[in-house]
């Protein structure tokens, strides 16, 4: 990928909802430019979505989310694949990743009470074909995610005028 | 209570006569004086008007300190500094700048890049001598040569110019006392840079009327779009050289006081003298961070340079879009706009820019001679920061 979509994809990522115009100006490029690129990323599922960090735990419905070790047999053919399909298109689960180590899936489950994800894990997950095991591990605060901490960020220390 | 009736009491003498003369003639900076106004204000502003970064220093950097105290490293380091932090200020400016200095003698580790120009100066004024200054520059260049018993002249720059120095306008300043001359550049406030081929009639000059350079390269890093040339580097000028530079603003290191000096071995023993009964060596945790800071963050570094550089071209652009000529700053993280074309002198357009808009930025005059009619504003802020001020001073100009 040229060095201009990589910046764009930068700034894109501190902050969505810069306009091509702003990119432009801070990269010193022109805005159609800038545009197209944007348009070329989105066409090519670089650029999958514009979506919000939301500190859950600020909001009165908090949401309980849970990431889940799942080991599993692989099909033959089709490896992890299948199975991972089936497993991501249940509306709950939030991410699904191959993993290397002890465990072959990690599944990220969001559900608004204990009761409702542990029920997903029961009822529909652990009893998929080829799910060998589930481990449920409850996230109980979230510090920092996609590279955005939370909470206690840096504050501004200077002074508001200085040499 | 009892009274003590023998004890001398000097109530009847203003304290003022015990000071010394040259303490008691410094004006208080004009950036003080601003930054009681703005701090005197209780309005929500946002602010334009500091000179360092916004980024903290980076964590590696933070954490080789830490490391080193856990470690019990707590002790007083030669006076010079740590033998491995000289060795690594004499590495970098060899490779990013290609000025060699030899680690054991051309080195001197300070307490910032201000105490080493103080100790230059110091090492090397007589009363009486004159210290050119190219100005608008730092605010300290001028109180810290008179201290020294100097008398700072001061050599105007133009926005015309891009804010370079000049040979003409150095010819004209120089007289049978002028000593030594203070380069900054990258500038504060101007963000004017200067090339090898602006250096070389400059180095002519110097050579020819036997100056001393103190050249503080603290913004060496800081630039854009071009790479940065020491004073030092250009023939013949090494040795006439002190170069100062420092960690505040390339790594975000302000707060740990960090800088060097380098130059002619004698120069630097002659300053180290001074160092050692002064502050006897720069704190230990801050020359471990500072090893750290050149030996493994020159990425990150980058990184940082990136972002200004990024929000340089909106801050430029945006003064230019809602109505104030702006030079192009090359270096530094000031743009340095002028506030001419509205009639009003740069104080009282600061004063009303903060009482009126809630922007604090700093007006030029307070950095000397040709600083009158601009107005000095920092971009080491946050894009979504920039964008507000340059809305809050489009509505303010559209008012005047």
């Amino acid at each position: 990928m040229d060095t201009l979509k990589l910046k764009i994809l930068d700034l894109l990522k501190e902050d969505a909802r810069r306009s091509a115009s702003l990119i432009a100006t801070m990269l010193g490029t022109a805005e159609d430019e800038v545009a197209r690129a944007i348009s070329e990323m989105e066409a090519d599922k670089v650029i999958v979505k514009y979506a919000t960090v939301v500190n859950w735990s600020k909001v009165d419905d908090e949401k309980v989310t849970a990431l889940i070790e799942v080991q599993i047999t692989p099909e033959r053919g089709r490896g992890f694949d299948a199975i991972a399909e089936r497993i991501y298109l249940y509306p709950e689960v939030k991410s699904v990743y191959l993993m290397s180590g002890a465990y072959d899936l990690l599944v990220e489950i969001e559900g608004s009470s204990l009761k409702q994800v542990a029920s997903f894990v029961s009822n529909k997950l652990s009893p998929i074909d080829r799910v060998l095991s589930t481990k449920t591990n409850f996230i109980l605060k979230k510090y920092k995610q996609d590279g955005i901490i939370f909470e206690d960020q840096e504050d501004d220390h200077r002074m508001l005028v200085s040499p | 209570m009892i009274k003590d009736e023998t004890t001398i009491q000097p109530s009847n003498k203003s304290m003022q006569n015990y000071l010394a003369p040259a303490v008691r003639e410094m004006k208080p900076s004009g950036i003080r004086k601003f930054f009681d106004l703005v701090n005197n204000s209780k309005d929500d502003i946002i602010s334009l008007g500091v000179g360092e970064p916004d980024f903290s220093t980076p964590w590696h950097v933070r954490e080789a300190a830490v490391h080193s105290l856990e470690r019990g490293r707590t002790k007083y380091t030669p006076n010079s500094g740590i033998p491995e932090l000289r060795e690594a200020i004499a590495n970098y400016l060899y490779t990013s700048f290609k000025v060699k200095y030899e680690p054991s003698n051309e080195v001197l580790v300070t307490v910032g890049g201000s105490e080493a120009i103080d100790l230059a100066l110091r090492s090397l004024i007589t009363p009486g001598d004159e210290i050119l200054i190219p100005e608008p520059c730092y605010i300290s260049y001028s109180p810290i040569t008179s201290l020294s018993g100097g008398v700072p002249v001061g050599i105007e720059t133009f926005a015309k110019d891009q804010f370079k120095l000049t040979e003409k306008a150095l010819r004209d300043a120089i007289t049978p006392r002028s000593k030594v001359l203070i380069l900054c550049y990258p500038s504060n406030p101007t963000g004017g840079t200067m090339s090898y081929e602006d250096w070389l009639p400059i180095a002519k000059v110097v050579e020819e009327k036997d100056l001393i350079v103190i050249s503080d390269e603290i913004y060496a890093e800081l630039t854009y779009g071009q790479k940065h040339v020491s004073f030092a580097a250009i023939p013949g000028m090494k040795d006439r050289t002190i170069l100062v530079s420092g960690f505040s603003k390339a790594f975000a290191m302000t707060g740990w006081r960090m800088g060097y000096a380098c130059g002619h071995q004698e120069l630097i023993s002659a300053m180290t003298k001074i160092h050692q009964y002064t502050v006897m060596c720069a704190p230990v945790m801050g020359q471990v961070a500072a090893h750290e800071a050149l030996t493994n963050g020159l990425e990150e570094k980058d990184r940082m340079i990136e972002s200004y550089n990024q929000r340089r071209r909106l801050v430029v652009k945006g003064f230019r879009e809602i109505g104030l000529q702006c030079h192009e700053p090359q270096g530094a993280f000031y743009a340095f706009p002028s506030i001419v074309a509205t009639g009003l002198t740069s104080e009282e357009f600061a004063q009303r820019l903060l009482f009126e808009a809630k922007v604090a930025a700093v007006p030029g005059d307070v950095f000397g001679l040709g600083g009158e009619g601009f107005l000095r504003c920092s971009y080491a802020y946050s894009v979504s920061q920039l964008s507000e001020a340059l809305e809050r001073i489009g509505k303010f100009l559209r008012k005047l």
